[in-house]
């Protein structure tokens, strides 16, 4: 049997930092704050994940790829539990992620709003244009080719672009 | 596992809140590549998604409290219409667009307040689970409160068949907040909501939004029911025909 040293927390995090959402490939699940924790144990390596949307079909992949991603360091066997408390919410991903989606195209997320009453009045708040950053946008729907992201159209650059949606 | 965690109530209760979900999830699928126009389309599936998302997430911890080796998928595809606790207003056909979105709106609005409630859930996976939920609640209903304003106030045709939806699902809304022994357990134990609570909350935010679409509430009359009780109308069991048909032609099958 050959010894390793036991990784450390940051260095845990580090090699799931290597792991991308499938659906937004321009930032992890550890930067999307899905990754909850994880450590070494020992029985093997125990992974805390919490999910994004509760239908998210992405889930049982990021599962996937964290064990293969673990697996490529000799890590094993990869125990993953699910929490759902506290719920998960875009206020997580961190500033230098958020970049990383607007470089990609997709605008990010803003603050999320507390609203208590649900208003059917609402303005959308202004989204930048991830392409030409005219604020000069509107919503098309609040439904995007995924469950996290929002339709949008940039009338100054012409682009329809998606936004994540802050949740 | 404590000896609370085991409640048949309390299983019972998750399979009534996991049904309705499912249910609805894949009344609003049919919509998939049949939408009026394609943000809806996507907007629909998106919906459902998170419903039969939300459902999966139920029926599992169901199974877990149970405790029989059972887990969401055998709840979902290998139960029959007799073991479903889903209300009827969910099982109804789709409809036409205008029944699609008045009944969105009348079960978006009851389950952004039962989620709400069940946040304080003393069971932490059902609390976790409903806070979830409720940010995805907040979109459903807007999105279809947007449309029942859009089409009761749009021709005199979208009008007339948002109005003919509310009359037809207006005798299907009483038996969301008809309470039983099983909703009276789970509430003194912390577990869950009586469903009764909820009916005056909801009739405040539905009925100004019904009103500003320049729809007539139905007259309070004979409130259908059974759901719960497993006595479903005749629709559940051919839905179910093709919602489990595949799971249960290959059992097992993986794709």
């Amino acid at each position: 049997m050959v010894t390793r040293a036991i990784p450390s927390r940051d260095e845990l995090f580090a090699i799931l930092d290597r792991v991308k959402d499938p659906e937004v490939p321009a930032v992890s699940v550890v930067e999307l704050g899905i990754v909850r924790d994880v450590a070494v144990t020992e029985a093997g390596v125990e992974v805390t994940i919490t999910p994004t949307y509760s239908g998210c079909p992405a889930m049982r992949e990021i599962e996937s790829d964290i064990r293969d991603a673990l697996a490529e360091h000799g890590l094993g066997p990869v125990e993953i539990s699910v929490v759902y408390s506290p719920a998960w919410t875009t206020d997580w991903i961190g500033p230098a992620a958020k970049e990383k989606l607007e470089a990609y195209g997709i605008a990010p997320p803003g603050r999320v709003e507390r609203d208590e009453l649900v208003s059917i009045d609402r303005r959308a708040r202004p989204v930048r244009c991830p392409f030409c950053k005219s604020g000069d946008t509107e919503r098309k729907s609040e439904f995007g080719s995924t469950a996290c992201k929002s339709i949008w159209f940039c009338r100054s650059c012409r682009q329809p672009f998606e936004e994540f949606k802050a949740i | 596992m404590n000896r609370a965690m085991s409640s048949p109530a309390f299983f019972e209760y998750l399979i009534r809140l996991g049904d309705d979900r499912l249910v609805l999830g894949h009344r609003l699928s049919e919509w998939c590549g049949h939408g009026p126009i394609l943000e809806e389309d996507i907007a629909l599936a998106n919906i459902s998604l998170d419903l039969i998302g939300e459902a999966s997430l139920l029926l599992k911890l169901a199974a877990s409290v149970e405790g029989q080796g059972r887990n969401e998928d055998t709840l979902a595809y290998f139960r029959d219409a007799i073991d479903f606790r889903n209300a009827l207003m969910l099982e109804l056909p789709k409809g036409d667009f205008g029944f699609t979105v008045v009944r969105q709106f009348l079960f978006s609005v009851y389950s952004l307040l039962q989620m709400d409630a069940l946040q304080k859930s003393r069971n932490a996976d059902l609390s976790g689970i409903a806070a979830k939920a409720l940010k995805e609640t907040r979109y459903h209903v807007r999105h279809s409160a947007q449309w029942v304003v859009t089409l009761g106030g749009g021709t005199d045709e979208s009008n007339a068949r948002a109005q003919q939806a509310l009359n037809d699902l207006w005798r299907y809304t009483g038996e969301l907040f008809v309470a039983d022994d099983i909703d009276r357990e789970v509430a003194a134990s912390g577990d869950g909501v009586d469903p009764s609570t909820l009916e005056a909350a909801w009739r405040e935010q539905v009925l100004p939004i019904l009103q500003r679409a320049g729809l007539r509430v139905p007259d309070a009359g004979y409130m259908q029911g059974g759901g719960r009780g497993g006595r479903h109308t005749e629709h559940l069991g051919h839905m179910l025909s093709e919602m489990q048909i595949l799971a249960r032609s290959h059992p097992g099958a993986s794709w």
